[in-house]
């Protein structure tokens, strides 16, 4: 068995979100980069979990990132994983990413793709469909939940309002949220083997991008806030009602 | 040439966000001088042609009733059928579950630029520019999509859904030569009569201010008042007061909804990652300095088990 997880760097949850030139570009300086937690917390720690279900199971991590992504891998390696594949190429459209990826998969010959449910800095929630149209595979886009028996995959995905239990064969592609694994913590062990596990470097494949940014908007800062005496909560209901407008 | 709207629907109805996905798809035709046309997968328990009203002018409707449980791959074909035929110059989805796992296969399939998670309509006065929301509600950024075809995800709760004076759409019987899904649905665990929460127009939502998941009951009623969908912190789902898919936030659902009523939970910014889009804030919390004060429109420094009562006691005083 070999699964692929894809890793994506994000900025820290509690990082500042601030733009320079002209707001076209996200003001890097002071922030702290992290594992994208879907990645880290549900695609990467299921996939060692089933590595540990079956120890002739290999992990391959991918990254589509320039040279400053790969503190972010070695942390990927120290968690798990056998080896780990970056992509030399900033991405930052959702296709040129999944292509890259998609290569990688091509050439590797997974039995399994995992992504995480969406970045939680672009927020697209594209690469994994995208990777498995690429590929023409089956697609669990959401999956809280993922159990394997020999190649037949039983999975719970989300749907609007409840989930549905799926079973489909491998290969397929599968974008990963809570409920699928738990956090973990890398252990001494882990992040000393990780220093000598092989991280390879690829060019990334020619393919154009379908979408580029053209610039970014921090939200206007709230009015100020009206606040209500505890003895008189029935006022905020008026003010709902009469100034808000939304009861 | 048209712009093509994916009609998105659970148990026999349109939902909520694929009619404001229809009233922007509409709207964004009406812009470009394009026909706005719908595809229909599966059946509805009400008349097609009447989603006219919405600004749609033809549907293409694919009755197969094996299409109930959307397959992304197998919906990715057919709506790939629809778009040639239609001439699709762009494709509606909404960003709701459904959308997230086909409007990528389908933007991957046609190679057409895909921005997921639209908050508002294109300009198209230079190209082609829509606003998407990124770093989880703390930001926005505009895209441009710069293919010939282009495939646009709009959130839920972020364009209203206008009546027009529409007449009734045609309706278009359609058949796509489909391959058998290579995903079997075998169970479906359904919710029924909650309101989905992406989709809610009010959220009441509890953090770890409310001590324990038997006190869950003061919230619920206050919901209930309000026709509201209720949600949670991280560490409220984590602990199992509450189901996960009522966890909020960065690293749970990211809703918008007109309003919502923050009770006992302090604000920490991966919860307001996810919640800070709503348009109107209220908050209860016992601690003046709790963070989500800053935040808020609205607040109350107080006791959640003495206000939150009371909240609902003035709801239905005014509901009658
Ligand atoms: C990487 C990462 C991702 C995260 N993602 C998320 C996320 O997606 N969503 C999320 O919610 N959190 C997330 N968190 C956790 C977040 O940092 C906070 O820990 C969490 O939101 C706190 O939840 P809470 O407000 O319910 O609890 P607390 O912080 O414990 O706050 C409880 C609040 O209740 C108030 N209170 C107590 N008693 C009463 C009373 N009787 N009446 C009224 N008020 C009362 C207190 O004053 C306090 O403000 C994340 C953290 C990390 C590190
Ligand atoms: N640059 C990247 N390198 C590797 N994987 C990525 C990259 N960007 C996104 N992914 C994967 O795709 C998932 C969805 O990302 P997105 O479509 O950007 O929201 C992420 O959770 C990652 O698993």
């Amino acid at each position: 068995m070999k699964i692929l997880v894809c890793i994506s760097k994000t900025p820290d949850t509690t990082a500042k979100i601030a733009f320079t030139d002209n707001n076209t570009k996200f003001a890097e300086n002071g922030v702290q980069w992290i594992i994208n937690p879907y990645d880290e917390w549900y695609a990467l720690v299921r996939a060692i979990e089933l590595k540990e279900k079956d120890p002739g199971t290999v992990i391959h991590l991918v990254t589509v990132g320039e040279a400053d992504t790969e503190p972010i891998i070695r942390k990927a390696l120290a968690l798990g994983g056998d080896e780990a594949i970056r992509v030399n190429a900033s991405g930052a459209d959702s296709f040129f990413i999944a292509s890259q990826i998609a290569e990688i998969a091509r050439q590797g010959g997974y039995d399994l793709i995992f992504t995480g449910k969406e970045t939680i800095d672009y927020n697209s929630a594209a690469v994994g469909g995208m990777i498995a149209e690429l590929l023409q595979l089956p697609y669990i886009s959401l999956a809280v939940k993922f159990d394997l028996e020999g190649s037949t995959v039983t999975a719970t995905r989300e749907i609007e309002g409840g989930e549905e239990i799926v079973q489909a064969s491998l290969p397929l592609v599968v974008s990963c949220q809570k409920g699928m694994a738990e956090q973990r913590i890398p252990n001494m062990k882990g992040i000393m083997s990780a220093r000598t596990k092989p991280l390879k470097v690829v060019e990334p494949v020619a393919v154009d991008p379908l979408t580029t940014i053209a610039g970014f908007e921090t939200p206007p800062p709230k009015a100020g806030i009206k606040m209500i005496p505890a003895d008189n909560p029935a006022e905020l209901i008026r003010l709902l009602h009469e100034e808000a407008k939304l009861i | 040439m048209s712009v093509l709207i994916f009609i998105d629907h659970s148990d026999g109805a349109v939902k909520k966000a694929s009619l404001e996905a229809i009233s922007y798809g509409a709207k964004i035709a009406e812009q470009l001088g394009l026909t706005a046309e719908g595809a229909l997968l599966g059946n509805l328990n009400e008349d097609i042609a009447s989603l006219g009203k919405y600004g749609v002018k033809k549907i293409y409707h694919v009755a197969d009733v094996a299409l109930d449980h959307p397959d992304p791959q197998v919906f990715t074909e057919v709506i790939a059928q629809i778009a040639e035929k239609s001439g699709a110059k762009l494709i509606v989805f909404s960003n709701n579950l459904h959308g997230k796992a086909i409007a990528p296969r389908v933007s991957a399939r046609l190679k057409a630029g895909l921005v997921a998670g639209a908050v508002a309509l294109p300009d198209t006065s230079n190209g082609f520019i829509v606003k998407k929301n990124v770093f989880s509600g703390k930001a926005f950024a505009f895209i441009s999509i710069n293919t010939d075809i282009k495939i646009i995800s709009l959130n839920p709760n972020a364009y209203p859904v206008a009546v027009t004076e529409g007449a009734a759409a045609e309706v278009v019987p359609f058949t796509a030569a489909v391959g058998e899904p290579r995903i079997k649905v075998t169970a479906v665990n359904k919710v029924t009569g909650e309101i989905p929460l992406g989709e809610a127009e009010i959220v009441v939502s509890g953090g770890r201010g409310l001590k324990g998941p038997e006190n869950w009951n003061i919230l619920e009623d206050l919901a209930a008042a309000l026709g509201a969908a209720t949600a949670c912190s991280r560490p409220v789902a984590d602990a199992d007061w509450r189901p996960h898919h009522e966890h909020v936030g960065q690293t749970g659902l990211a809703i918008a909804p007109n309003l919502y009523i923050a009770i006992g939970i302090s604000g920490a910014i991966q919860h307001l990652a996810g919640v800070n889009r709503s348009k109107v804030i209220a908050v209860i919390n016992k601690d003046p300095e709790a963070p989500f004060f800053k935040a808020a429109d609205y607040g109350i420094v107080g006791d959640a088990f003495e206000i939150v009562p009371k909240l609902t006691e003035a709801v239905k005083a005014l509901k009658g």
